[in-house]
């Protein structure tokens, strides 16, 4: 009984030596929650960085709504979101936001005989198509873009997102720009009331949908496309020309974007100009409060970002996101010097 | 407690004092009867603290199931309170889900799950007692083991694999052969024909009950089987041995005499299909719609809360994905109900005959 004791007390000893340790490690690194698009490449950054630094990101995926919760309720040092917040409700929350990283979103086609990047779409069809007003793949208007394709009389089963999710505010925010049915009918939101279709969750949700369905379209992000070889469309953009999505087309529409105009970088960037644009782009965001909670890992986390937007090019190449130009980098870290520490001065 | 006269009851507990004392004196014998007694008692009294507190204990943990299923029906209101308010009882009625509006209602996902959970049950019950009145009564004694193990090992298969399966390979099956069948051969004839609509998406509603009803056969089947082998093998006999076939030893013997367990059973696994989330969301199709065609995409109330409740913005939302919560849990509830009025009357129509 009394070695029994003498162990057990040893034993709580040590777990609280332990438990001490893990807790001074974990005050040292970056808490962040938010959007799930950019899990892959935060968690890679993190990565690297913490075997240079020894400095760890604690990042859920959350989602972009639980990002925004997050970082409203102070629980977290950055909330992320694939949806920009408006300019007034930045100010009326405190807080500062900016662009990290930036992918695309592409149509997918299950359809025999329809290789990859065979189908041309443009944006009044897409809409027409996910608006349920277009519903056999030989439509006249699907015809008309594919000359010369052998398009199946089959019906259109559209596959879209069944949660909320900053995919669906990037695709509804184009289809309402181009169409203006699907603006008044359906919106632009992370999570909207689709007229027809089937709701899967997650990109890879999507993904497999489409797979599994004959005469399916849907849309995910890029990454999830090329992953799992999915037959992407081509869109033609707003400038007349046809485009493949790939980092090239995706960069080209962020190039003519304007930054510095909008608060908060607030910008979607579908439907961009540019001969090379591919027109569903889009950059996911970082949410920081002016007023920092802790100064101290306000600017570790500003360290963070800035060493990723430095060296982390490559690798968010690597898994099909795309950095942000250097124009935009420097607008972003000029922004933060609008956060503040207890002392007034910025943090970094 | 000494000289106080004993109570003639307490004899009867005090049988192995008396053996050892039968040869002494009356006096000696009387106190060491007192001194026996007084241990007794205290043994005694020790043992019914001991119960009293193992009673409280018993009692205390049934209370916090109560205390539990009222907090969770508390919360449930307070959460849902808001899209209660605005949208009142039209929340019923309306099939509209709209996030960027913020108008909900709730008709679709309560649709979905009613009509879905029913047809599970239309395959499963008869599949569930079908296997069950097998094992009991007409398997191989060789047989009896692996079959009954396979239904077991079917209950222990977590729902998101039965979710994945559905998916890949359940969907594309029925979409190939079942769903186009079905299509073609009730194109022309009318109710069967709106029932059975394109176009084949795989998924959708029925499949949806298909998964269900696999998902809730071990539990009918566990249940039944076991509630058949109680039955006493005299009635059985008796029935038997005056010419019965098997099958009226088994309807008018075999299920009659079980059938509050069999009813237990099957509300166990009507609950389950009710509640049912993970495998329903990867085939239903996740759809705020209600098509008259069982091949049509559709939700339920658990399918719905699972797939929003991490990304819905706003308060009207979230308020509204928990007052679904709260309508299941009245469902559940009614539903439970139902079988405890069900089973009450049998039980009534069973002591007049």
């Amino acid at each position: 009984m009394r070695t029994t004791l003498i162990t057990f007390a040893r034993g709580a000893l040590a777990a609280a030596a332990v438990a001490g340790s893990v807790s001074l490690a974990l005050a040292a690194d970056i808490s962040g929650a938010g959007a799930s698009f950019p899990y892959p490449i935060y968690t890679k950054w993190a990565d690297a960085y913490k075997k240079e630094t020894n400095i760890g990101l604690n990042y859920q995926s959350i989602g972009s709504g639980g990002g925004i919760k997050q970082i409203q309720a102070k629980t977290v040092t950055f909330g992320a979101s694939d949806a920009p917040l408006k300019g007034e409700q930045l100010e009326k929350d405190g807080l500062i936001q900016f662009p990290m990283v930036m992918g695309g979103v592409v149509p997918v086609v299950n359809l025999d005989g329809i290789a990859p990047g065979a189908l041309i779409l443009d944006g009044d069809t897409l809409a027409k198509i996910f608006l349920g007003t277009i519903t056999k793949w030989d439509d006249a208007a699907i015809a008309k873009l594919n000359p010369g394709t052998k398009l199946p009389s089959q019906a259109i089963a559209v596959v879209r997102r069944s949660d909320g999710s900053g995919t669906t505010a990037v695709f509804t925010n184009y289809l309402a720009e181009v169409n203006g049915d699907f603006k008044t009918k359906v919106g632009t939101s992370t999570a909207v009331e689709w007229p027809v279709g089937i709701g899967a969750k997650g990109n890879e949700g999507v993904a497999n949908n489409v797979q599994q369905t004959k005469g399916s379209i849907g849309y995910v992000e890029y990454a999830y496309a090329k992953q799992n070889k999915l037959a992407h469309t081509r869109m033609i953009n707003k400038a007349g020309k046809t485009v493949d999505p790939s980092l090239a087309s995706f960069s080209a529409a962020a190039g003519n974007a304007e930054w510095a105009k909008v608060p908060g970088f607030a910008i979607v960037l579908t439907n961009q100009p540019g001969d090379g644009s591919w027109p569903i782009t889009a950059a996911t965001f970082i949410l920081m409060h002016k007023k920092a909670q802790d100064a101290e890992a306000s600017k570790t986390a500003l360290k963070f970002f800035d060493w990723a937007y430095k060296n982390g090019g490559k690798a968010a190449e690597d898994l099909d996101y795309v950095p942000m130009p250097k124009n935009v980098v420097e607008l972003v870290e000029a922004e933060w010097k609008k956060i503040l520490g207890a002392d007034g001065k910025p943090v970094m | 407690m000494s000289g106080a006269p004993v109570p003639l009851t307490l004899f009867r507990f005090v049988r192995f004092p008396l053996t050892h004392v039968d040869f002494m004196t009356d006096a000696t014998a009387t106190m060491a009867f007192d001194a026996a007694l007084a241990q007794r008692m205290k043994v005694l009294r020790k043992l019914r603290l001991n119960d009293m507190f193992f009673a409280a204990l018993t009692r205390a943990a049934a209370y916090f199931v109560l205390l539990l299923l009222g907090a969770v029906f508390i919360s449930l209101i307070f959460g849902g309170r808001e899209a209660a308010m605005k949208f009142g009882l039209g929340f019923l009625s309306s099939q509209s889900w709209n996030p960027v509006t913020e108008n909900f209602g709730g008709l679709a996902p309560i649709y979905g799950t009613i009509v879905t959970s029913f047809i599970a049950m239309l395959i499963a019950v008869p599949v569930g007692l079908g296997i069950a009145i097998f094992l009991t009564e007409t398997c191989p004694p060789v047989l009896r083991r692996p079959i009954g193990t396979a239904v077991e090992l079917l209950a222990g298969i977590p729902s998101i694999i039965y979710g994945i399966w559905g998916l890949f390979v359940f969907a594309p099956f029925l979409q190939r052969t079942l769903q186009p069948t079905l299509i073609d051969a009730f194109a022309n004839i009318p109710v069967l024909n709106t029932l059975f609509a394109g176009p084949p998406y795989g998924i959708g509603m029925l499949t949806a009950s298909f998964i269900l009803a696999i998902m809730v056969l071990p539990f009918i089947t566990a249940v039944a089987r076991d509630v058949f082998d109680t039955v006493p093998p005299m009635l059985k006999e008796a029935a038997y041995g005056v010419g019965c076939t098997r099958w009226e030893v088994v309807s008018s013997i075999v299920v009659p005499y079980t059938r509050v367990g069999i009813i237990g059973g099957v509300m166990l696994a009507l609950g389950r299909a009710l509640g049912e989330t993970m495998a329903v969301t990867f085939v239903i199709g996740n759809a705020h719609k209600i098509a008259p065609s069982l091949f049509a995409p559709g939700t339920t109330i658990s399918a719905t809360i699972a797939n929003e409740f991490t990304e819905a913005v706003g308060d009207v939302y979230t308020s509204s994905l928990i007052l679904l919560g709260l309508i299941l849990f009245v469902i559940t509830f009614i539903v439970l109900a139902l079988a405890r009025l069900l089973l009450y009357r049998l039980e009534k129509q069973g002591g007049t005959k």
